[in-house]
């Protein structure tokens, strides 16, 4: 990791519609693992609010636990954050916006903190069709806990230490499509270019926006036989420098045509299979995205861009019927029915 | 003022209990079989009679089938209590469970039963009194349809009580026709079903019995209403905006009596929209975080649960204490460990509710005994959570949360302003050189929040479980953690300021002029059993203090009261002595001076039972446990 960030920027830094410059966007230093996908994501984040003018002050970061969940604090400094408990965002998100529905809520997971403790809540929160994004930073492993499989790790994939994982894999996105998520989208840590405005999009979707992007761990889950990793470390490694040696790497990124399958190659030479959302594939249609979902996974390979989006769903605060002034903004006179009232009540229970 | 005398009747050897307003009459029921609104109509009308009454469904944790009952106290003299030690008056509906209905009525009191087939020989005894009523009978002669035979027969069983225990008709008719105000086509057969009773008991009976009620002017502007129900109410007045819940018995009418006087109070029918909101999570965790991320963005949320769902909450108890973001919870206690006895009263929650949660953690805890206190202290619970910006935790329990109880009115001042806590405005911000979240500017060991949105650049912070610093900065540094630690249990001794004061009562001195060496701590429910367990042991020449607790952290009070008694009794509704734990730990007291008198099979205290309880303790095993 990095333990210095410059201070200085160039005085030209161009401005958006609201007059800021990208640095009103940024966070405190990551402490992630140098080259860690999370710190792209990160990057792409600041990105895509800039681009988008939003005002930092009127976004909002909930987190769960993990190491997906700590990068919240880096990015968005001026906007509050809420690093809650693991697996359970999805209900600290959901009594905030219940709360205050005019912020922009930005969820960030991990595939642990998703898919295995959270899945429950990961669920719910999609049937509410809440309105945020919902970021899942997916690499297969718990990384604080030193590289476990993570229920989205894939059956046979081969942990740092050799096991192969004999269990079926959660696909969040599948899941998401089953139980009526209304933006279901799938993206790599290392390609910018879909990643900011699968963001932008997903910020600007009203309802539930799940974001499931590839995010592989430098650390715990780079290594040959596992399918979420850069799968270059073994490659490099004959100078012996492999295990806990974490070089600074430069960013990841990939360029492609739109519709093609493309093995992207990366920084090290190692290669990561990606298919684009092909041409023939209708995100307005759930049949389509399912079989296209299914058909990518038959032939080995990732599908990511945009699956599937329905902007017809009521959202959460439809549903709820909740008043265009925010809840916690209600004055004492508009919440309380006062004494005379109460005098009813009680005339009513004699 | 006592009029119930056990007395032998004339001639017969056949004794006969004779009282007026002063008994207990039990309805034995089918769960499911919709008894439930013609009992609480008969508890209604003694209530509109003037005279004091204490109703209590007693229910199996059952939908449909199992023996239910409904158990009521009259009681003149107005004790609420339940009173123990068997029943007046049995109705039996209830072929299941007749046997041991039959038990347990008193000698000398009556059982009343469906005589459409004669009675089982083994149900017979020699020294109670029977009244057939042809229940079958009538229903199958007056009504066609199987359904209406059964709802009616609970209201004709309420008409033949109306003539024996001599109950206005026109109290009960009245109550009918307020009940059925929005389905008037339903007022007239009731009334009918009514004197169906009525009538066949008059005809076959001498009427009333030597168990009557006469009318009174007791009950002044009492009402009678559930605790959950003033839970509910109270979070409306207090302005809480979202309910976050999970169905449990015996919690889930919290909830539903907050969504009821919400939509009837903050819906606004022009644009069809709600001033609150009630999520139904998917599980107890889920509504605790939502109720975190609601008070985190200042808007007033609450949960309502019982003890398996603190279980539940307390990871999320633990970050609310910690990273200082109010919350509001209301556990209706009910039989645990584990689902325990889900439908039955307990006061098993404290040690999880004060000390909920890993790691150093303490809660502030408010203990209701009434529904006006559910009422009122669910309002000050909010105030108490912002203030303190720390989990609030309301232990009601069963007992007064889901049974009707007489209460004072509820009560409300139109001058009283919500307390909303120390949080910085967009103004005060912009005053502010550097915001520290943590950082105890005032010296209260209480230091400013903000809301996320307030200002575009001062502010924000990130809100974490993970230790940090003045500044909301992360920090493993050990001082700094332990500086943080320290200013909470500073924050947990100051609570007290804001937290209601027990209720001290002084019996002033005994007739031999000897002050009270015996104190009686108690909280909750067991306050009215209490209360008329004293009554008995003064009118016994014992001398007695008593104090009720409504808090814990403690006032000084309650370690004075302590240090002021030489022998302490502290009354709950557990079997490990929870709130004797919680005194000893908090005050440091000697264990030795604090005896525990405990009850927990599921049933509400009774003063017989504390009676029976301190007789050893306190050396007077000759006093009578009754009035």
């Amino acid at each position: 990791m990095s333990y210095f960030k410059p201070q200085f920027r160039h005085p030209q830094l161009p401005t958006n519609e609201r007059g800021f410059t990208r640095t009103a966007y940024e966070g405190l230093i990551s402490t992630l693992c140098a080259g860690c996908g999370h710190d792209s994501i990160s990057a792409a984040i600041i990105q895509a609010c800039w681009e988008l003018s939003l005002e930092p002050h009127r976004i909002a970061k909930v987190s769960g636990i993990g190491c997906s969940s700590k990068s919240p604090t880096y990015f968005l400094n001026k906007s509050h954050g809420f690093n809650s408990v693991h697996g359970r965002m999805p209900s600290v998100a959901t009594g905030a916006f219940a709360g205050n529905h005019d912020l922009n809520y930005i969820g960030v997971s991990g595939d642990g903190d998703s898919a295995s403790i959270g899945m429950g809540q990961f669920a719910h929160v999609v049937r509410r069709n809440l309105n945020m994004l919902y970021m899942v930073e997916n690499n297969g492993c718990y990384g604080l806990t030193k590289g476990q499989d993570s229920a989205t790790a894939d059956e046979g994939s081969k942990s740092r230490t050799g096991q192969v994982n004999p269990f079926e894999n959660i696909d969040l996105v599948g899941v998401a499509l089953e139980i009526g998520a209304t933006f279901v989208a799938r993206s790599f840590s290392g390609d910018k270019q879909q990643l900011v405005p699968l963001i932008k999009a997903a910020i600007a979707h009203k309802g539930f926006a799940l974001i499931d992007v590839i995010s592989p761990c430098v650390t715990f889950n780079n290594h040959h036989g596992s399918t979420k990793s850069y799968d270059y470390t073994r490659e490099h490694v004959q100078s012996g420098n492999i295990v806990d040696f974490v070089p600074s790497r430069t960013e990841i990124t990939a360029n492609y045509e739109e519709g093609q399958t493309h093995s992207v190659q990366l920084h090290d030479g190692s290669m990561l299979n990606l298919a684009k959302t092909k041409p023939e594939h209708d995100p307005g249609n759930l049949r389509a995205a399912v079989n296209a979902l299914q058909a990518s996974r038959e032939e080995g390979e990732i599908l990511t861009g945009l699956i599937y989006i329905d902007t017809e769903e009521p959202d959460f605060k439809t549903m709820m019927k909740i008043g265009e002034k925010p809840l916690n903004s209600l004055s004492q006179d508009e919440l309380c029915p006062g004494g005379e009232r109460l005098e009813k009540i009680n005339a009513s229970l004699r | 003022m006592s009029v119930q005398q056990k007395s032998s009747s004339s001639s017969k050897a056949k004794p006969v209990i004779s009282s007026v307003n002063e008994f207990v009459i039990k309805f034995a029921n089918v769960n499911g079989s919709g008894s439930a609104s013609a009992n609480t109509l008969f508890a209604k009308s003694i209530f509109r009679s003037g005279i004091p009454v204490a109703p209590r469904n007693i229910f199996p944790s059952n939908i449909q089938g199992l023996p239910t009952w409904y158990e009521v106290r009259v009681s003149e003299q107005g004790y609420l209590a339940k009173r123990g030690g068997g029943v007046d008056i049995m109705v039996s509906v209830n072929p299941q469970s007749m046997m041991e209905d039959v038990q347990e009525v008193l000698p000398g009191g009556f059982f009343v039963y469906d005589d459409t087939k004669p009675l089982d020989i083994r149900m017979l005894r020699r020294d109670i009194h029977y009244i057939g009523l042809p229940l079958t009978d009538i229903t199958n002669r007056e009504y066609e349809d199987a359904r209406l035979r059964q709802l009616f027969k609970n209201v004709i069983y309420v008409g033949a009580l109306a003539a024996l225990l001599d109950i206005k008709l026109d109290v009960i008719d009245k109550l009918i026709s307020e009940q059925f105000a929005k389905k008037e086509k339903l007022i007239k057969p009731n009334c009918e079903a009514l004197r169906l009773g009525f009538d066949a008991v008059r005809e076959s009976h001498s009427c009333p019995l030597a168990i009557r009620v006469e009318a009174r002017d007791l009950v002044g502007d009492k009402i009678m209403m559930t605790g959950n129900s003033a839970c509910g109410l109270g979070a409306v007045y207090a302005g809480a905006t979202v309910a976050a819940w999970y169905p449990i018995t015996p919690s889930t009418s919290v909830a539903e009596a907050f969504e009821k006087y919400a939509s009837q109070l903050r819906y606004d029918k022009e644009t069809d929209t709600k001033r609150y909101a009630v999520i139904q999570a998917e599980d107890e965790l889920a509504a605790m975080g939502m109720v975190i991320g609601a008070n985190w963005n200042g808007a007033r949320s609450f949960t309502a649960t019982s003890g398996p769902g603190v279980s539940l909450m307390t990871e999320f108890l633990g970050l609310a204490y910690f990273a200082e973001v109010p919350a509001v919870l209301i556990d209706v206690q009910r039989a645990g460990p584990s689902t325990g006895m889900p439908t039955r009263t307990q006061q098993g929650d404290i040690l999880s509710s004060v000390y909920a949660s890993h790691g150093d953690t303490r809660h502030v805890c408010l203990f209701p005994a009434d529904p006006f206190d559910c009422f009122k202290l669910t309002v000050d619970a909010f105030d108490i959570a912002e203030r303190l910006q720390t989990p609030v935790i309301m232990l009601t329990d069963l007992d007064v949360g889901m049974n009707d109880c007489m209460s004072n009115p509820l009560e409300w001042d139109d001058n009283y302003q919500y307390d909303r806590g120390k949080v910085l405005s967009a103004k005060e911000l912009e005053e502010i050189e550097k915001f520290g979240r943590y950082n105890d500017v005032d010296g209260d060991n209480i230091p400013y929040r903000t809301l996320p949105g307030t200002h575009p650049e001062k502010g924000a912070f990130f809100t974490r479980g993970t230790s940090r610093d003045e500044f909301a900065i992360y920090t493993e540094k050990g001082e700094a953690y332990q500086r943080n630690m320290e200013r909470l249990l500073a924050k947990w001794y100051s609570a007290p300021d804001y937290l209601p004061e027990p209720v001290i009562t002084r019996s002033g001195k005994s007739a031999s002029g000897a002050t009270a060496s015996h104190g009686f701590i108690f909280f909750g429910t067991s306050r009215d059993a209490v209360h008329e367990a004293v009554d008995i042991l003064q009118n016994n020449g014992q001398v007695i203090d008593m104090l009720q607790l409504l808090a814990v952290p403690f006032h000084d009070s309650v370690r004075e009261f302590i240090n002021m008694h030489d022998h302490i009794y502290v009354i709950e509704q557990n079997r490990d002595a929870q709130m004797r734990t919680v005194l000893m730990n908090e005050l440091d007291c000697d264990p030795l001076k604090l005896r525990s008198v405990l009850h927990y099979d599921g049933s509400p205290l009774s003063a017989s039972v504390v009676i029976e309880r301190v007789k050893p303790l306190m050396n007077i095993e000759n006093i009578q446990s009754s009035n």
